[in-house]
């Protein structure tokens, strides 16, 4: 349906622009407090205008970080969390895409079985079977490990069952041809399968990465040691001090980096990530 | 090149549903064999057995003289052009023909002038760097087409390969691959449903029903001595007229007690004012219906003496019972209501058993 009145689309806009604003502003304030100096932001009256102490809170941050509660510099997070979220999106991608290869293409006993084993894991996130995990973590020698803080969230249902779905729709003529054309399972899976799904992971990157970048019960369970702090559990860190003045302004800082790499990717990737979820031709 | 045999195969699906009830064909070098018949005879089961991607449940298929029964489809040296053509999206013109050659270990040099030749032949020379997307549909039937060629096999298998085309482009392309084959000399075997596509393309008719094969042999040669009514109906177009003896009260001389059914092909039929000829039939109609397509005019008229409740169907789209179709030359014709009568000479009638399985001479 489109429309054209002069004033019927003023509505509209107002309840977006108001949106927006409820969205957006928290998010200025952050950026602003991130360049004054903690007193300003402590007694109450920091302007809603930059301050000037922009650059030097930023390198402070990313150098150095806070002394007292983090005891690392946020660059040094910023490196865990994006290994972490790189880790989980590439992990949980390589895995459900490996599982749905084999639940389309192949018959082979107790398929629909696996499916659906696969299936109601949706239902177990990490947060439900957080004491078995973090036994098993435990036991294999992982915590304080980036292996422990990716491969217990790597198995992912949804991925797999999105997978599932395209491969589906992929003409069953198309495997045949390439079994006509001398091509086995792999390189099936190598030489067609895997650059019509191009668009499929690239929207699943996107998601899953922010799903690892924003991981916080998980990290804060099994990392002890300072080096292996996530940005996010960074934040919460420097938020959290007793008996001294928080550092606002480091603490706004981090929280404008940690939002950074997520939007990168979202601003990179969103062509591909479009495509990827309305995309029907094969 | 090389002679393809289908001795006795038979096809059954784990639930017991029996596909192909044992198929005998004998394809010789440099042929081309149509299989025709209905959705649902298992004509496409048959060639995707002889492709390798159905098992076969009992019998052999023979390719070159070696029987493949247990060899992977890309190890039968054969090559298919599928329905919906099944190219690779995601690869050029050139890649989807260079694909096959390439798996197999093929050298640089030697699939290039091999994928170069067969763009030549195809016209397809200015198109190798597009994506299958790009093309038309024509084009990517060409492209399917040139996919097989390139793998210099000992048969083309073609599954319905221009069901998705309009009717024009068929015409031309059905045309295109039969000059195509006898230039390539290479033994084919192709699947339709469409009897046109059938009767000009085969050297060998296959015309199969329920998973069985009714009759093998020259399309001419099967249209002029159909061996059962299913055949009789299926090929040729309009459709034979076939007729139950006994109801329509038909007294055929030398006719024998086995036969039950007439058959008349519409062309057969002649518009006549006086007598029924020697020894042939004659039917008093009055006309339903005039189809006039230009050249020929279709009259379908119900039979005088007829009150419904006559005519043999074997399938559905018959005409109903009682109705005679007549085909005549040119666009002259009765008009609808007219009474005529229509007859035809007693070489050109074709007498069937009562249940239709068996063709009858008539002496």
């Amino acid at each position: 349906m489109v429309e054209h009145r002069r004033f019927g689309n003023l509505l509209p806009h107002l309840i977006l622009l108001a949106g927006i604003i409820v969205v957006a502003f928290p998010v200025y304030l952050a950026v602003i407090a991130s360049t004054h100096d903690n007193a300003a932001i402590a007694n109450g009256q920091m302007p809603l205008y930059p301050g000037t102490h922009g650059l030097e809170t930023y390198w402070h941050t990313i150098a150095s970080g806070t002394g007292k509660t983090t005891r690392q510099p946020v660059g040094g997070m910023m490196l865990a969390s994006l290994i972490m979220a790189t880790g989980i999106a590439v992990g949980k991608i390589a895995i459900s895409i490996i599982s749905a290869y084999a639940i389309v293409f192949f018959a082979f006993p107790f398929r629909m079985a696996a499916f659906w084993t696969i299936f109601i894991t949706l239902m177990l996130p990490v947060e439900v079977r957080i004491y078995p995990t973090y036994k098993i973590t435990s036991d294999l020698s992982m915590l304080d490990s980036y292996s422990g803080l990716i491969l217990p969230l790597i198995a992912s249902a949804t991925a797999t069952l999105l997978f599932r779905q395209f491969f589906m729709t992929v003409p069953k003529e198309l495997v045949e041809a390439s079994k006509m054309d001398g091509a086995g399972p792999i390189r099936f899976f190598f030489d067609t399968l895997l650059p019509l799904s191009v668009t499929n992971i690239a929207a699943l990157f996107v998601i899953l990465f922010i799903y690892g970048w924003n991981q916080y019960l998980w990290p804060l369970l099994i990392t002890t040691r300072d080096d292996m702090q996530t940005i996010v559990i960074g934040i919460k860190k420097i938020i959290d001090v007793h008996d001294a003045l928080t550092e606002w302004s480091v603490a706004m800082a981090t929280a404008v980096l940690a939002m950074l790499p997520p939007v990168a990717v979202v601003v990179l990737m969103q062509r591909l990530f479009v495509k990827g979820l309305i995309e029907t031709e094969k | 090149m090389a002679n393809v045999a289908l001795r006795n195969v038979r096809k059954a699906y784990p639930n017991g549903f029996e596909a192909i009830k044992g198929v005998d064909i004998e394809v010789g070098d440099g042929q081309f064999c149509v299989l025709v018949g209905p959705s649902g005879c298992g004509k496409s089961t048959l060639l995707r057995m002889v492709a390798g991607l159905e098992t076969v449940t009992s019998g052999e298929i023979d390719i070159g003289g070696r029987v493949v029964n247990r060899v992977e489809p890309a190890d039968r040296d054969i090559a298919m052009v599928f329905q919906n053509y099944a190219l690779y999206p995601h690869m050029s013109v050139y890649n989807n023909m260079a694909y096959g050659l390439r798996n197999r270990g093929m050298a640089k040099g030697e699939i290039d002038t091999r994928v170069q030749e067969a763009a030549r032949i195809l016209e397809l020379s200015a198109l190798l760097d597009r994506k299958p997307g790009q093309l038309s549909g024509g084009q990517r039937q060409r492209v399917a087409m040139g996919r097989a060629i390139v793998r210099q096999p000992k048969a083309f298998l073609f599954d319905e390969p221009l069901s998705n085309l309009d009717a024009k482009l068929r015409i031309a392309m059905r045309v295109e691959i039969r000059k195509l084959q006898r230039r390539l000399g290479t033994t084919s075997i192709y699947v339709t449903h469409d009897q046109l596509e059938a009767m000009t393309l085969a050297d060998i008719l296959v015309v199969m029903n329920g998973g069985q094969v009714e009759q093998i042999g020259n399309p001419l040669e099967v249209y002029q001595n159909p061996a059962t009514t299913f055949v009789a109906s299926f090929i040729g177009a309009p459709p034979m007229n076939l007729i139950g003896l006994r109801d329509a009260g038909i007294a055929l001389a030398g006719a024998g007690s086995e036969a039950g059914i007439l058959g008349i092909r519409p062309e057969d039929l002649q518009m006549v004012d006086g007598a029924v000829p020697d020894g042939g039939v004659a039917f008093d109609l009055r006309v339903e219906a005039i189809e006039r397509v230009g050249a020929e005019t279709y009259v379908y008229g119900l039979r005088a003496e007829q009150a419904g409740g006559a005519a043999v169907s074997t399938r559905p789209g018959d005409l109903p019972p009682g109705e005679i179709l007549v085909r005549i030359p040119g666009q002259s014709g009765p008009a609808i209501g007219e009474r005529i009568r229509a007859a035809a000479v007693r070489e050109k009638l074709h007498l069937f058993s009562t249940d239709g399985r068996k063709r009858i001479a008539l002496r």
